[in-house]
C-alpha cells in the first residue's frame, strides 16, 4: 500500500539553512525562528530592514535573510526611527537582549517608545548579559547569582529587575505592550500571537509595539537546557508574569 | 552695457547658512539635541525642512541623534545632525560606527569652549578630536572648515556630496563666531550629484539579495582585510584636500590659522602688509585631508612659519609634521574664553617674522 505524505510544516525562506552559535537550550533559535515565521506569514520579508543590537543576538544576521543594519550597544531604537523616518513603506524592527535594551540603551527605547515611532521591537530578556560571560542584568532576579553579583543580587545594592514590558505599556506611544514565554508549547503560540499582532500595528502605521520574551541562558545560568527551561516557569514568570500592558487596538474595536 | 542683476542674497547667520545649504543639498532628514551655541540651526530646520518634504526629529540625547543618523545613512538618504562640542563627544560613538560599516553623514559641530561643559563662546579646542578620528578605532573623518556664513553654506553642500562618494561621515566644523555672525549669502542651484545609494543602501531586499551593513568582523583576518581596504579609501581622500593661499608669494612668514581665526588674522595680515611687512597666509579649508603639500612647497622655499589656533596648539602640530625637516613653526594660541581680534594677533605675528628674519 503506498503511503501518502502530505507537509503540514515547513521552514520559512527567510531563515538561512545553517546551524547558529547558539548554546543547547538557549531560546534565541526559538525566537527567531517566531519572528521570521510572523514576517514570512504576514508577507513583511521583501519591505523588512531590522536594526540588529550588541549581545548574543548581534549574529541574527546569520541567520536571518534580511536587510540588517548593525547598532552600537542600545541604540537599536534609535537606529530604527532613523530608518523607518527615512523610509517610512518599510517594515522596521530591532530585536534586543536585556543588557542593550534594559540597561546602556534605556534611554533610546523608551523615547522611542514614547514618539511612537512606527516600528517594532523585540525584547529578550534572559536576566544576564550573555555574550560576555554571565554579569548581572537590569533583568537579573533579587537573590540570583551572576558573575558580578556573586553573593546574589541584593535590592539595597543592586536593585530590583526593570520590568519592560510594564513600563514601556505607561507611555503615549506605545500602542501594544506584551510580555510572552515559549518554554511550553502554550506560551509559544501566545509569543506568535503576540508577535503577529505587534508586527500589524506597525503595518497599519498605528505607532510602537513591543513584546518581551522570556528566554534561558542555561550556559551563564549554569544549568541543564532542561532546568533552564524549568526555571522560567519556576522564578522567571512569578516575577515577570506574562500578558498584555496595553494595547489600544482593542479600545478602538469596541462600537 | 546693460547693468546686471545682482545675485539674490539673503541676510543670515552662520548656522541659518547651515540649514539653508541642508535645504539646498537635497537633505531629507535632521535629528539634533539643544546645545549652544547652534541652535538655530534644529530651530530653523524644524520649520523649512518639512516644507521642503523632509523630516526633522528632536532627539532625546545627542547620542541618539547620532544613531538615527546611522540609520538614515544605512537607507542612502541624505540626513543631518548639527552640535557643539560636549554634544558632538556624545556622538563619537555613532560616528565610529558609521565609520566601520561605511554609512554617509554629516555631522556639523560649531564648537564651543572645553575641556567639559568650558563655555559658550568660541574655540578651536575640538581640532584633534575632528581630524584624528574622534571615537575608537582607526578611521578618519574629511573635516571642513567655514571661515564665513557663505562658506558653511558652500561646504555643508559639499560634505554631503563627498559623505555618499566615499560612504563616509563628514565633519563640517565651524565655531560660535561663524555660527552667530550674520552676513549676506548667496544660495545656489544645487545640481545634485547621483548618491550611487541603490546598490548598497537598505531597503528590503525585493528582487535581490539581502543586504547587511556592520562594522563586526569576526572571522579571522576579517578585520585586518576590512582596516586595510578603509585606510586605502582614507587614503584616496587626499585628493579632496582645499585651503586659501592669500600672499603667500613674497612672504618671508606663512600664518597658518584655519576657521573663523584664520579670517581675523587674514584682517591683521592685510593691516601689516600696509606697513610693508611681508606676511601671508594658509587657510586649511580641509582640516582632513590637510594641506601638507602645500605647506612643504612654501618650506622648500625658505619661508618660516607660525601657526595661530584658537586653542593651547593643536593644528601646529600637523603643520610641524608637514614642513618637518624642511622647516619649524612657531605656534599663538589665543585661549578660548577670550573674544578674539585683529590686534590679538599684530604682536605674536610681528614677533615671530622678526624672529624669522633673524634666523
Amino acid at each position: 500500500m503506498q503511503v501518502k505524505e502530505k507537509q503540514v510544516f515547513s521552514i520559512p525562506d527567510v531563515i538561512k539553512d545553517r546551524p547558529t552559535h547558539y548554546c543547547p537550550g538557549c531560546h534565541h533559535g526559538t525566537a527567531h525562528r517566531i519572528v521570521a515565521e510572523c514576517l514570512a506569514e504576514l508577507g513583511l520579508v521583501e519591505k523588512t530592514i531590522c536594526a540588529a543590537s550588541v549581545g548574543c543576538s548581534v549574529l541574527i544576521y546569520n541567520y536571518l535573510d534580511l536587510d540588517i543594519v548593525e547598532s552600537p550597544h542600545g541604540r537599536a531604537p534609535a537606529v530604527a526611527t532613523g530608518i523607518k523616518r527615512s523610509r517610512p513603506d518599510a517594515f522596521v524592527f530591532t530585536y534586543q537582549g536585556d543588557g542593550d535594551l534594559a540597561s546602556i540603551g534605556l534611554a533610546e527605547i523608551m523615547h522611542c517608545a514614547n514618539r511612537g515611532e512606527r516600528v517594532s521591537v523585540i525584547f529578550v530578556n534572559n536576566t544576564v548579559y550573555g555574550m560576555t560571560g554571565g554579569q548581572m542584568a537590569p533583568t537579573t532576579l533579587l537573590g540570583q547569582k551572576t558573575t558580578t553579583c556573586p553573593s546574589g543580587r541584593c535590592l539595597e545594592n543592586e536593585g530590583s529587575p526593570f520590568k519592560m514590558a510594564e513600563l514601556i505599556g505607561t507611555l503615549g506611544g506605545t500602542v501594544f505592550s506584551a510580555r510572552v514565554a515559549v518554554n511550553n508549547v502554550k506560551n509559544l503560540k501566545n509569543a506568535k500571537k503576540a508577535v503577529l499582532k505587534a508586527f500589524e500595528i506597525q503595518e497599519k502605521g498605528l505607532g510602537f509595539s513591543f513584546v518581551e520574551i522570556l528566554a534561558t541562558c542555561p550556559t551563564n545560568w549554569r544549568m541543564t537546557p532542561i532546568q533552564a527551561n524549568e526555571r522560567v516557569a519556576k522564578e522567571m514568570i512569578p516575577c515577570f508574569p506574562l500578558g498584555v500592558f496595553k494595547d489600544t487596538t482593542k479600545k478602538q474595536e469596541k462600537p | 552695457m546693460p547693468r546686471q542683476k545682482a545675485p539674490k542674497r539673503i541676510f543670515v547667520k552662520g548656522n541659518e547658512a547651515v540649514a539653508h545649504g541642508a535645504i539646498a543639498a537635497g537633505c531629507k532628514c535632521f535629528f539634533g539635541y539643544p546645545i549652544t551655541p547652534q541652535n538655530d540651526i534644529p530651530e530653523l530646520l524644524s520649520k523649512i525642512l518639512p516644507e521642503a518634504g523632509g523630516v526633522f526629529v528632536q532627539a532625546e540625547s545627542e547620542v541618539a541623534s547620532a544613531n538615527m543618523l546611522l540609520g538614515a545613512g544605512a537607507c542612502g538618504i541624505r540626513a543631518m545632525t548639527s552640535s557643539s562640542s560636549p554634544g558632538i563627544s556624545l556622538m563619537q560613538e555613532a560616528i565610529s560606527y558609521m565609520a566601520g560599516s561605511e554609512l554617509p553623514a554629516v555631522i556639523v559641530n560649531m564648537s564651543r569652549g572645553g575641556p567639559g561643559l568650558g563655555d559658550i563662546g568660541t574655540s578651536q579646542g575640538d581640532y584633534f578630536q575632528s581630524v584624528k578620528g574622534g571615537g575608537h578605532g582607526d578611521y578618519r573623518v574629511p573635516v571642513l572648515a567655514p571661515a564665513t556664513c557663505q562658506e558653511a553654506y558652500d561646504l555643508v553642500i559639499d560634505a554631503f556630496d563627498l559623505a555618499f562618494k566615499y560612504r563616509n561621515p563628514v565633519l563640517v566644523v565651524g565655531d560660535a563666531i561663524v555660527g552667530n555672525m550674520k552676513e549676506p549669502v548667496i544660495p545656489r542651484k544645487v545640481r545634485k550629484k547621483s548618491d550611487k545609494a541603490a546598490s548598497w543602501c537598505l531597503s528590503g531586499a525585493k528582487n535581490r539579495k539581502s543586504r547587511l551593513l556592520k562594522s563586526l568582523h569576526l572571522e579571522e583576518g576579517g578585520l585586518a582585510v576590512h582596516n586595510k581596504n578603509l585606510q586605502a579609501k582614507y587614503k584616496s581622500m587626499k585628493t579632496e584636500v582645499r585651503q586659501e593661499s592669500f600672499e603667500v608669494k613674497d612672504a618671508q612668514l606663512v600664518v597658518v590659522a584655519y576657521g573663523s581665526i584664520g579670517r581675523i588674522v587674514k584682517t591683521a595680515i592685510r593691516k601689516l602688509r600696509t606697513q610693508g611687512h611681508k606676511i601671508g597666509l594658509v587657510r586649511p579649508i580641509t582640516l582632513y585631508p590637510f594641506p601638507d603639500r602645500v605647506l612643504q612647497t612654501l618650506a622648500k622655499q625658505g619661508k618660516k612659519f607660525l601657526t595661530i589656533e584658537n586653542n593651547l596648539g593643536q593644528m601646529v602640530e600637523d603643520v610641524r609634521l608637514a614642513v618637518c625637516g624642511l622647516a619649524d613653526s612657531d605656534f599663538f594660541g589665543l585661549l578660548p574664553g577670550l573674544t578674539p581680534s585683529p590686534d590679538d594677533f599684530e604682536k605674536p605675528i610681528l614677533k615671530s617674522l622678526k624672529k624669522s628674519l633673524k634666523r
